[in-house]
């Protein structure tokens, strides 16, 4: 079945709306992701993936819970290795960097993970202050000029003194965007950042999502299950499932898509291909059996 | 009973590979000495963490065990009509033995406890994750001066113990008990050499690094869960305590 | 870090006390312990042999307490151990005859001074010394006198103790 499926997926490439479309090649691919394979103990969670994202695009990579979203920014960022494939960030490969290299490449991309992940003994300027003060050796005043800058471009500058604790979820997240562009990254990756989220502030980091990455001209990486808030700012969607991808393209593209998994992702239907019920035997069988016993 | 051997075998393998893994630990963090010693604020905060914030109850538990000390001791010499040995006693007792192992098994209980828990904490809301991400290595980050924090404070804290241990041992023999004052100091300086007191230093510098070394693992390796905080915290202070009293058998030994 | 002025303060003076209380427990509890400054007079005393004796230990008359050894050193002319005792200036009235004694506290005691009473009219003052001493019991002289004494000889054992003599004369 889902075989088929990807058959009839269409692919990137096509028709695209985005501003400055280069025609007909998939743009610059800054990350490149061929024929991965991935698993953990029995469970296979990923089988022949394949994923380009474009330079200077926010993508959207959405699928069904457990589907190892996560797990794929882990291998994008080099944290854990593939057991089969390649994976191709901004021309480097992967495999081929050390401990030395991967830090290199990390220097260059930022994250932002699921609940904020700000580090508890400091406070929300020395957060977003962190890598400046770990890699840089800017005088002090410097780094007060950065850091208020990015607090400010996130509407967070007037916290600067809150501790983590005192912060909601959606300030926390946003401290943690600012803190992830503290460095001028090339690349940015979210990880679920509308989880959780009252309706404003998804509001406000879906706009900050799409203007950081047009004012600074960087890559987006958004992974994420709302479908409904990430369709209105992506520029490319992958929809992950069973370990590969089963529909790609615009958000427009996969809307009208006519797949039934694509659909019922899309729609939030509760039965479909991916199954209301949990695997079991057969109702009215054990319902008897256990009479009997 | 084969099951039960069975059982004790994995046990013992499972314990083998921790101490394994520990000391691989133990190797990569003073590996990085050098470089956090570079920045030193963070281990001077680590000081305070572990030492200063210990300190009170340190001072409270030496001076009641130096005032039983001087209640036991007296009541037991009087019997052999020498209470005026008490402060050579009292003196030994605390700086080569109790002053390192009571320090130690404290220090594992207040200090060893919110180490785990915090570096367990750490792993669990995603912040070591996030500072991998960030380029920074959590080992030498927040690993290491915590660990140096304890090595540090520990030989400090057990030196304030042993002191205000003969302070109270004074306070209940002399002041309360009658004892010579003269007799009890100047026996005690008989009978001490500055070896004891060295002795107990490094006993109780082989505590702390024991000590924080199992805080620091426990909670770097703490499975990312609330149940998995407690659980490393739990064992922190099971191991260290178990760790500690073996190491003083070891050491006392070898250093008769 | 916020609170970086205080935290250092408290670290700082952590570590201060520790190193105070390592440097109490190296100088006053062991052999190299220093004294607590002086009150009362100094008197000296020589003796053949002091046994256990140690600086610090107390000086007392008729079982009371007047004083404590401050000092104890060697009399390379007469090659005896001298010993300098602090007494308390409220016990001026010792008589100049008075003797000496090392004996020993209970069991596993340590050793005391031990004054006894002269007859004099003339007290001790500052400087002075205590002529008649006797020395420490030496636990090997004792066995060794009782072994030799059923052997008859009448020998004198030559380390302090006598057989007869309760106390030796020191005169200069």
């Amino acid at each position: 079945m889902t075989s088929a499926q990807s058959a009839a997926a269409p692919r990137v490439g096509a028709a695209d709306a985005g501003p400055a479309s280069d025609s007909g090649v998939a743009g610059d691919a800054i990350v490149e992701i061929r024929d991965l394979y991935y698993g953990v103990g029995h469970r296979q969670i990923f089988e022949g993936l394949d994923i380009t994202i474009r330079r200077g695009r926010i993508t959207a990579i959405m699928g069904p819970s457990g589907t190892g979203k996560t797990t794929l920014l882990r291998l994008i960022t080099g944290q854990i290795l593939p057991d089969k494939g390649t994976i191709v960030v901004d021309g480097q490969n992967l495999a081929h960097l050390g401990r030395k290299g991967l830090f290199d490449l990390r220097k260059r991309m930022g994250m932002l993970f699921q609940n904020g992940a700000l580090l508890t003994d400091l406070d929300v300027f020395e957060n977003v202050a962190f890598p400046l003060r770990e890699h840089t050796d800017l005088p002090e005043r410097l780094i007060r000029h950065i850091v208020l800058t990015k607090l400010h471009a996130v509407g967070l500058r007037g916290a600067a003194q809150m501790a983590p604790g005192e912060l909601s979820g959606g300030m926390a997240r946003r401290v943690a965007l600012a803190r992830a562009m503290v460095m001028d990254p090339g690349m940015l990756i979210y990880d679920e950042p509308f989880a959780g989220l009252d309706p404003i502030s998804l509001g406000v980091v879906l706009r900050l999502i799409r203007q950081m990455n047009d004012a600074l001209g960087i890559t987006s990486i958004v992974v994420s299950h709302d479908v409904q808030e990430i369709s209105t700012v992506a520029d490319d969607s992958y929809l992950l499932a069973e370990g590969r991808v089963v529909a790609s393209g615009s958000p427009k593209e996969l809307h009208a898509s006519k797949s039934e998994i694509v659909r019922q992702f899309m729609s939030g239907m509760a039965d479909g291909p991916v199954p209301f019920h949990y695997p079991a035997p057969d109702y009215t069988e054990q319902l008897l059996a256990r009479e009997k016993k | 009973m084969i099951g039960v051997a069975q059982d004790l075998w994995l046990s013992l393998r499972r314990a083998l590979e921790t101490l394994g893994s520990m000391g691989l630990f133990l190797g990569r963090m003073l590996a990085y000495i050098p470089s956090a010693l570079l920045r030193f604020d963070l281990v001077v905060a680590q000081i305070f963490n572990a030492g200063a914030l210990s300190l009170v109850i340190i001072m409270l538990c030496g001076l009641f065990i130096g005032m039983v000390l001087g209640l036991l001791g007296v009541d037991l010499l009087q019997r052999v009509g020498s209470e005026d040995a008490l402060g050579a006693g009292a003196a030994l007792s605390l700086v080569k033995e109790l002053g390192p192992v009571t320090t130690s098994l404290l220090f594992a209980g207040r200090a060893g406890t919110a180490l785990a828990s915090e570096i367990g904490l750490m792993r669990a809301t995603d912040q070591l994750s996030a500072m991998q991400m960030m380029a920074v290595d959590p080992v030498k980050r927040v690993c290491v001066p915590r660990f140096l924090g304890g090595v540090i404070s520990m030989p400090l804290l057990a030196v304030i113990f042993s002191a205000i241990g003969i302070f109270g041992t004074q306070l209940i023999g002399v002041q309360v008990m009658s004892v010579d004052a003269g007799a009890f100091w100047s026996q005690m300086r008989a009978a001490v050499e500055l070896q004891d007191v060295m002795e107990g230093v490094v006993k109780s510098f082989a505590f702390g690094i024991a000590c924080s070394l199992i805080a620091v693992y426990e909670g770097f390796n703490a499975i990312p869960t609330a149940e998995g905080v407690g659980r490393a915290t739990t064992r922190t202070v099971v191991i260290s305590s178990v760790a500690t009293l073996i190491l003083d058998y070891i050491l006392t030994a070898v250093m008769l | 870090m916020r609170q970086t002025r205080a935290t250092e303060l408290s670290t700082g003076l952590f570590v201060l006390l520790g190193f105070a209380a390592l440097f109490f427990l190296t100088t006053q509890i062991t052999n190299r312990g220093l004294s607590f400054g002086p009150s009362g007079y100094a008197l000296t005393a020589k003796f053949e042999n002091i046994g256990g004796l140690r600086v610090g230990a107390p000086v007392s008359m008729s079982g009371v307490k007047i004083g404590q050894v401050e000092e104890i050193g060697f009399d390379n002319v007469e090659y005896k151990a001298q010993v300098k005792l602090r007494i308390e200036s409220q016990y001026n009235q010792i008589p100049n005859d008075s003797d000496a004694s090392i004996f020993t506290a209970g069991l596993l005691g340590g050793q005391y001074i031990g004054i006894g009473a002269g007859g004099s009219e003339t007290y001790f003052k500052e400087g002075d010394q205590i002529e008649i001493t006797q020395s420490a019991l030496v636990l090997e002289s004792l066995i060794s006198k009782f072994l030799f004494s059923f052997g008859g000889d009448n020998e004198k054992v030559d380390d302090g103790t006598k057989a007869d003599a309760p106390a030796e004369d020191t005169a200069k």
